[in-house]
């Protein structure tokens, strides 16, 4: 009896050992995958860096092709925008009003609503509570943006010249609103993970030494958590000056050079808008004017990131 | 259940051997009266009855999970953190029960300290650590915060090694000197008491030592409740010893009693390490 147990298990160990050596031979194919993967996920990330060079390598021909037309200086220092007619000149200084404006507008909406959201929902609200807003919270960020341009237009605007006699009905003051409305959940949402992943250590060191719930979420908590406050505020600046949809719709397109918020004015994204909608033959200065104006955005919002990255360097606290 | 009575015998037991007042003139610093706490519906602590004194250093040992670190976070109302807790009973602090809804817990928090079982510096410089509480207290002379920074930081015997970068990150310490940072900034707001959770429990022999030598020193000046692991460390360091089991105080009696000649047989076995 002994020996037939012996000599199964012995059977059994030789079984898996073939078994595992047979294995072996067929792996050779997954081992050649094994190397071929790395390379085939380097060319994938490359296609989208040589995509992005790309965009980048045509703004620049065209905008160079624009400034040989119109001298870069008139360009940027130049408060008329009249792309059509006989003497058309390009400034573009109304638009950049317009999307310092609107975005600044958007920000004094969002900044606070959305750090205030934050800090109650992660300082405050009970953990049910927090499961069940937070998602609520993130519906909003799913709403398409022609659905706020519409709503900026036929709602928030006329509301407003109910309190503001003097409002145009399209300006840039309901869209600058309802931008922040819609950049509230960014903001919100990327705070409160920042602010959530304070460990729980620190508020109790705070607590302990007498601190109110105040004391250390404003200075404990959120300074801890400042790099990503700060990237969400960047996030939502750079969302902002990208927005297109809802100030094309009730902010209107009049090239305005105004610090008036009660007038309609054109964004850089609006600009693009209209000039592609309308037929601007290639190779015209209009056409050109569509890169340079788009280039000027790229810029704006790289030069944005960059700065905020360096703020966020320099202001966070390491833990 | 034995409650501390020898008060006469405290002198003979003290460790470092210095003059102190007379043990019977001590006072009472915290008072616990028939303390029982539920997290939902596990009792956690019952019917603790613990007096502990001033200037003294007073250690909680026992296994994981007999409560010590809840009673010890009850003292400060830090349990409260947890929202499923309910209390009964009374604290006297200072012969006021702290347990009392109109008591203000930030008021205690600022008399009573608090060290942590792993360091929890702020990400912020040392200097702003250790300035953190005396500025939310509304201090905010910059010389006057210089000062009590550099009182802090020599009392928690710190100072020599951070003098000269007091800006620099407090993350860049090691975590022996982040203990010791942790409790200067306790040592900031001028403490009565200051309460230890495992405070060498996540450091190296060497760092411990530093710790418990400071904490001989500090006690001259507050009284000192530990919780500790280590039996070794609380027949070191303390005069009282309190043995917790399963939420009960088994044995409280002076540190030397406990350790040579214990009443309670289930605190022998403890000790003498047969479970635990």
């Amino acid at each position: 009896m002994e020996g037939v147990l012996k000599l199964q298990n012995t059977k059994t160990n030789l079984n898996i050992r073939d078994l595992i050596e047979e294995k072996k031979k067929s792996k050779s194919v997954g081992n050649l995958t094994e190397k071929f993967i790395p390379g085939f996920l380097f060319t994938i990330a490359v296609i989208s860096i040589l995509t992005t060079i790309g965009i980048m390598l045509t703004l620049l021909t065209e905008t160079i092709m624009f400034f040989k037309e119109v001298p870069i200086l008139d360009f940027f220092t130049g408060t008329n925008l009249k792309p059509l007619g006989a003497e058309a000149t390009f400034g573009i200084l109304p638009l950049l009003t317009g999307t310092i404006i609107s975005t600044i507008i958007a920000m004094f909406v969002a900044i606070p609503i959305g750090l205030m959201t934050a800090i109650f929902l992660s300082e405050y609200a009970s953990e049910k509570l927090r499961k069940t807003l937070k998602p609520l919270l993130e519906i909003l960020a799913g709403i398409p943006t022609i659905v706020y341009g519409f709503f900026a237009f036929t709602f928030v605007t006329p509301l407003l010249r109910n309190f503001i006699p003097g409002l145009e009905p399209t300006n840039i003051l309901s869209p600058g609103l309802v931008m922040g409305i819609m950049i509230i959940p960014m903001v919100a949402s990327l705070s409160e993970d920042a602010m959530s992943s304070v460990p729980n250590s620190m508020r109790e060191g705070a607590m302990a030494l007498g601190a109110t719930k105040l004391e250390v979420t404003w200075k404990v908590v959120v300074p801890a958590a400042i790099s990503g406050i700060l990237a969400s505020f960047v996030l939502g600046i750079s969302r902002a000056i990208g927005e297109t949809m809802i100030v094309t719709i009730a902010s209107g397109s009049s090239k305005n050079f105004t610090f008036d918020i009660t007038q309609s004015m054109q964004t850089m994204t609006a600009y693009i808008v209209e000039v592609t909608g309308g037929e601007a033959p290639a190779g015209s200065t209009l056409y050109y004017s569509l890169y340079a104006v788009a280039m000027t955005l790229f810029v704006f919002t790289l030069v944005m990131n960059l700065i905020a990255q360096y703020i966020s360097r320099k202001v966070r606290e390491e833990y | 259940m034995e409650v501390f009575t020898e008060k006469k015998n405290v002198k003979g037991i003290q460790s470092d051997g210095e003059s102190k007042k007379d043990a019977s003139k001590k006072s009472i610093v915290y008072d616990t009266k028939d303390l029982n706490l539920w997290y939902g519906e596990d009792q956690a602590l019952k019917n603790i009855n613990l007096s502990v004194y001033e200037n003294e250093v007073t250690a909680i040992i026992g296994p994981s999970g007999c409560g010590k670190s809840t009673y010890i976070k009850t003292l400060n109302r830090m349990v409260e953190m947890v929202p499923i807790v309910r209390i009964s009973g009374e604290i006297l602090y200072r012969e006021k029960n702290i347990l009392n809804k109109s008591y203000k817990v930030e008021d205690l928090r600022t008399r009573v300290g608090m060290v942590f079982q792993k360091p929890n510096p702020f990400p912020k410089s040392i200097y702003e650590n250790i300035a953190y509480g005396p500025k939310i207290h509304g201090i905010r002379s910059k010389k006057v915060l210089d000062e009590i920074v550099e009182e802090s930081l020599k009392g928690a015997a710190i100072w020599d090694e951070v003098k000269d970068r007091l800006n620099e990150n407090a993350y860049g310490l090691s975590g022996g000197q982040q203990q010791r940072l942790c409790i200067a900034r306790c040592l900031a707001i001028e403490p009565d008491v200051i309460l230890m959770d495992e405070p060498t429990s996540a450091l190296d022999p060497i760092s411990t030592s530093k710790i418990e030598s400071l904490i001989q020193e500090l006690k001259k000046n507050y009284s000192i409740i530990i919780v500790t692991h280590n039996m070794q460390q609380a027949a070191r360091i303390s005069d009282k010893t309190a043995f917790f089991l399963n939420g009960e105080v088994i044995e409280y009696e002076n540190t030397n009693k406990i350790f040579s000649n214990p009443s309670d047989k289930r605190t022998e076995d403890y000790i003498t390490g047969r479970f635990g």
